[in-house]
């Protein structure tokens, strides 16, 4: 039943996406940056939690999981550290995502060589 | 029936299918990849990592399978399909990040790959650690009432 509810949010999370990148201006660029951002701001209210209690992964992998992870951060960071914490909270919560995508970047960069797009 | 509504009429008619058939799509592979991701990080748990340290690592997989399907030049052929199927789970992010520093390996390792990694991660990561700052400092202003 887990997998099922994972499947279907995240597919519908997906699908919200898509409607956006057809209906409306928006590039995939922008989505990227509206998901992180809505996922901050559920987060904060409170509203991404039980999300992500009720569709696992489904709620954790999309980028609004990110997002999520950065306001749980912060919030931790505020509540050990103070004002200071707001400053600290966020990278270090995202910090294994993004260390691991820039450095696997890198080093894709230095494997593989860019394809002609057909 | 004028020209005006006619034009309308044909919009309507044009661009409907196919995004009730990419959203379908964009369902169907999204949906996928958050359940192979919901997989990945049960086992993870099975070997008794904590949940956090489960969850990280759980993206850290994904993000080094795009990564490297990105270089083997299938990530692309896959979002061809799957639109923002693949494009909202953090392969998509990854994808961004790996295909920008591929493509700038030609205009060398400082200002091309070192900086154009950053094309899309870059706004990603400013917007999401900006908006969690104004979180932080509202939450430490609430908290003080």
């Amino acid at each position: 039943m887990s997998y099922f509810l994972a499947f279907a949010v995240g597919g519908l999370l997906c699908a919200a996406a898509q409607i956006l990148i057809d209906k409306t201006r928006l590039t995939p660029a922008r989505i990227l940056v509206a998901y992180v951002v809505i996922g901050v701001f559920l987060g904060a209210v409170g509203l991404y939690r039980p999300i992500l209690d009720f569709a696992g992964g489904g709620a954790a992998t999309p980028l609004t999981g990110f997002g999520y992870v950065i306001s749980k951060g912060v919030k931790e960071s505020v509540d050990r550290d103070g004002l200071v914490g707001a400053l600290t909270g966020g990278l270090t919560a995202s910090a294994g995502g993004i260390t691991a995508a820039l450095f696997f970047g890198l080093l894709a960069s230095l494997v593989f060589r860019s394809k002609p797009k057909k | 029936m004028d020209n005006g509504t006619y034009k309308k009429y044909v919009e309507t008619r044009a661009k409907k299918s196919p995004t009730l058939k990419n959203c379908l799509r964009a369902f169907l592979c999204g949906g996928a990849i958050c359940t192979a991701a919901h997989a990945l990080k049960s086992l993870y748990l099975c070997f008794g990592m904590p949940d956090e340290t489960a969850g990280m690592l759980t993206s850290v997989t994904l993000i080094f399978a795009a990564v490297l399907l990105t270089g083997i030049g299938v990530f692309d052929k896959i979002a061809k399909h799957a639109g923002a199927g693949t494009l909202v789970p953090i392969t998509g992010f990854a994808n961004a990040v790996a295909s920008s520093a591929i493509d700038a390996k030609t205009e060398g390792f400082v200002l091309g790959v070192g900086a154009k990694i950053f094309t899309i991660a870059g706004p990603v990561i400013l917007y999401g650690i900006s908006a969690g700052v104004i979180y932080g400092v509202i939450y430490y202003v609430c908290r003080m009432l």
